[in-house]
């Protein structure tokens, strides 16, 4: 018996062992890869604009856009500080609105049905369109940045958080009901804990949304506006054929989106990672 | 003819418990107009262990949600001998039904927290109620990293935390293994003769309701209806030996037989 056990336990080892390799090579592969790729992409356009000698208002090789970040840091994270402050304004009124809404929708039904249609053509309109609207009737085009980008933001927190409340579990209500709990009970002790995943899946969204809101705003509003996001220095490094300072700016762009969304998957693996399913580590 | 007879027989107590709760001539019809109940007759007395036995549709759920006052009725009357409060009543679901963004703790507290009683003030009694379950070193832990049996001891736990005079019970432990499901018979039973509340438990299948209960009440499904009554006299306490006695064995096949002539093929 034992001869037949032996080599199934060492082939057992043996396979564990394999499989934890993969893994650990799986997960730097995961790391490797797209930063290999991004390093070969940005050296063959170095390369290309250096062979080529294609001159720097046309395409910048990304050296220079690099040495231009440094250079011009000053007005650029001056004006990224004034993007970033519109978009978490934004982004703050959005969630303050968006849940408080959701929860008078989750209260009554009547309010639900006659005001949900109205969030949705906000939603479905584009806001590159009323954008230079919103722009004439706002006398401040500082409010008016806030509007536009508070617009593209509401949605997904009043959608995704309205959901959340609806899925509490129907046992549990009863469970409530039984215990003779009031609406603000129900309210604070299952309905908004069960939409917590929800609205941080909206919120994920909602942030990336909100700084692509400022940011179209910024370019509706043009040269008019108090104009000192980054928008407006792409605007008018653009006039002035600046255009490593476009992709400069173009790149602090990016990283600020990235960095709202990395921050929230943080928030959200926080909160949820005692109790919800996606954050939690599946066993194989 | 058989089902005319028997669905307006009346379940007795035994005489010398006194009524705890009473449900006469109770008709649900639900909004699709599907009849739940039709002239449902019980009386459950004080401590005393009863089992609602029948097919799937049958409503005897329904008559549990009833009895819990989270369903109304839509003819008839429900009559609490000595009135009912909050607090009174513990239901545990077929499924643990437990929070699962709160520890244990926070689970079984909910229905004292629900009546505003500040945490510290009952810390004793929410621990004390862990400790009927055996599950006082987990109060720490999620749901999540609960067994399926576990889980389902902290949901009675919940439910006896406000020491309730009855504990209603739907079908509580039908999705558990069987050796799971024998350990919890066990305890419930452990459970019931020590802290003597009431216990109505619904349930499918045979064999669990003769080894827990005093006295099955077998239902009929379309419309639902009480058809039969079982006294299962047997004495407590019951243990595992009971399982494989004879005298369980006829229990069994009496409330099989009463079983079949309610689904009507005897």
């Amino acid at each position: 018996m034992s001869s037949v056990i032996e080599p199934v336990a060492l082939q057992d080892v043996a396979l564990a062992q394999s499989h934890e390799r993969r893994e650990r090579l799986e997960r730097m592969v995961g790391w490797l890869a797209p930063l290999v790729i991004g390093v070969l992409a940005v050296a063959t356009w170095e390369a290309i604009v250096w062979v080529n000698q294609v001159p720097h208002y046309i395409l910048p090789a990304p050296s220079r856009v690099f040495v231009t970040l440094f250079q011009d840091w000053g007005t650029l994270s001056a004006s990224l500080l004034v993007t970033l402050q519109i978009t978490f304004m934004a982004l703050a009124v959005a969630i303050v609105g968006g849940v408080g809404l959701a929860v008078l929708f989750s209260l009554s039904k009547w309010v639900e049905l006659s005001l949900f249609p109205f969030a949705v053509v906000l939603q479905v309109t584009p806001i590159v369109a009323i954008a230079p609207l919103i722009l004439i009737y706002v006398d401040n085009t500082y409010g008016a940045l806030l509007i536009c980008a508070w617009i593209v933001a509401f949605f997904p927190i009043l959608s995704n958080t309205t959901l959340g409340l609806n899925s509490a579990d129907h046992n549990l209500q009863n469970l409530f009901q039984l215990y003779g709990a009031n609406r603000w009970q129900t309210l604070r002790f299952l309905k908004l804990p069960a939409a917590m995943p929800y609205f941080l899946g909206g919120l994920k969204i909602a942030g990336g949304l909100a700084l692509i809101g400022a940011i179209v705003a910024e370019f509706a509003a043009g040269s008019a506006g108090a104009g000192s996001g980054l928008a407006y220095r792409i605007l008018e490094a653009g006039y002035r054929l600046n255009i490593p300072r476009m992709f400069a700016a173009l790149i602090l762009i990016s990283t600020a989106g990235i960095a709202i969304f990395l921050a929230f998957s943080l928030l959200a693996h926080l909160l949820l990672r005692h109790w919800h399913e996606s954050a939690i580590k599946r066993e194989s | 003819m058989l089902a005319v007879t028997a669905s307006v027989l009346t379940a007795q107590p035994p005489p010398d418990a006194p009524p705890l709760v009473e449900l006469q001539g109770v008709h649900k019809t639900f909004q699709n107009g599907t009849v739940a109940l039709e002239n449902l007759n019980l009386r459950v007395g004080e401590h005393e262990f009863v089992s609602l036995l029948g097919p799937s549709g049958c409503g005897k759920s329904t008559a549990l949600r009833i009895i819990a006052r989270l369903s109304g009725v839509t003819a008839g009357r429900m009559v609490w001998a000595g009135g009912v409060a909050v607090g009174d009543i513990g239901f545990v679901f077929q499924e643990p039904t437990l929070m699962p963004w709160a520890t244990v703790f926070d689970n079984v507290y909910l229905p004292l927290r629900l009546q505003h009683v500040p945490k510290r003030r009952v810390e004793g009694q929410v621990f004390e109620a862990l400790d009927l379950v055996g599950l006082r070193d987990f109060w720490q832990a999620y749901p999540r990293e609960l067994s399926g049996g576990m889980k389902m001891r902290v949901s009675i736990a919940r439910a006896l935390v406000t020491e309730p005079k009855v504990l209603l019970m739907d079908e509580p432990f039908a999705a558990l293994d069987e050796i799971t499901r024998f350990k919890l018979n066990n305890d419930l039973l452990n459970l019931w003769q020590q802290r003597r509340f009431t216990v109505v438990f619904v349930t499918h299948s045979v064999y669990e309701s003769v080894y827990l209960s005093e006295r099955i009440l077998v239902m009929a499904a379309r419309p639902g209806r009480i058809v039969g009554e079982i006294d299962v006299a047997a004495a407590y306490p019951r243990a595992e030996a009971f399982r494989t006695s004879e005298a369980y064995n006829h229990w069994c096949r009496e409330a099989s037989a009463e079983l079949h002539r309610a689904m009507g093929d005897a």
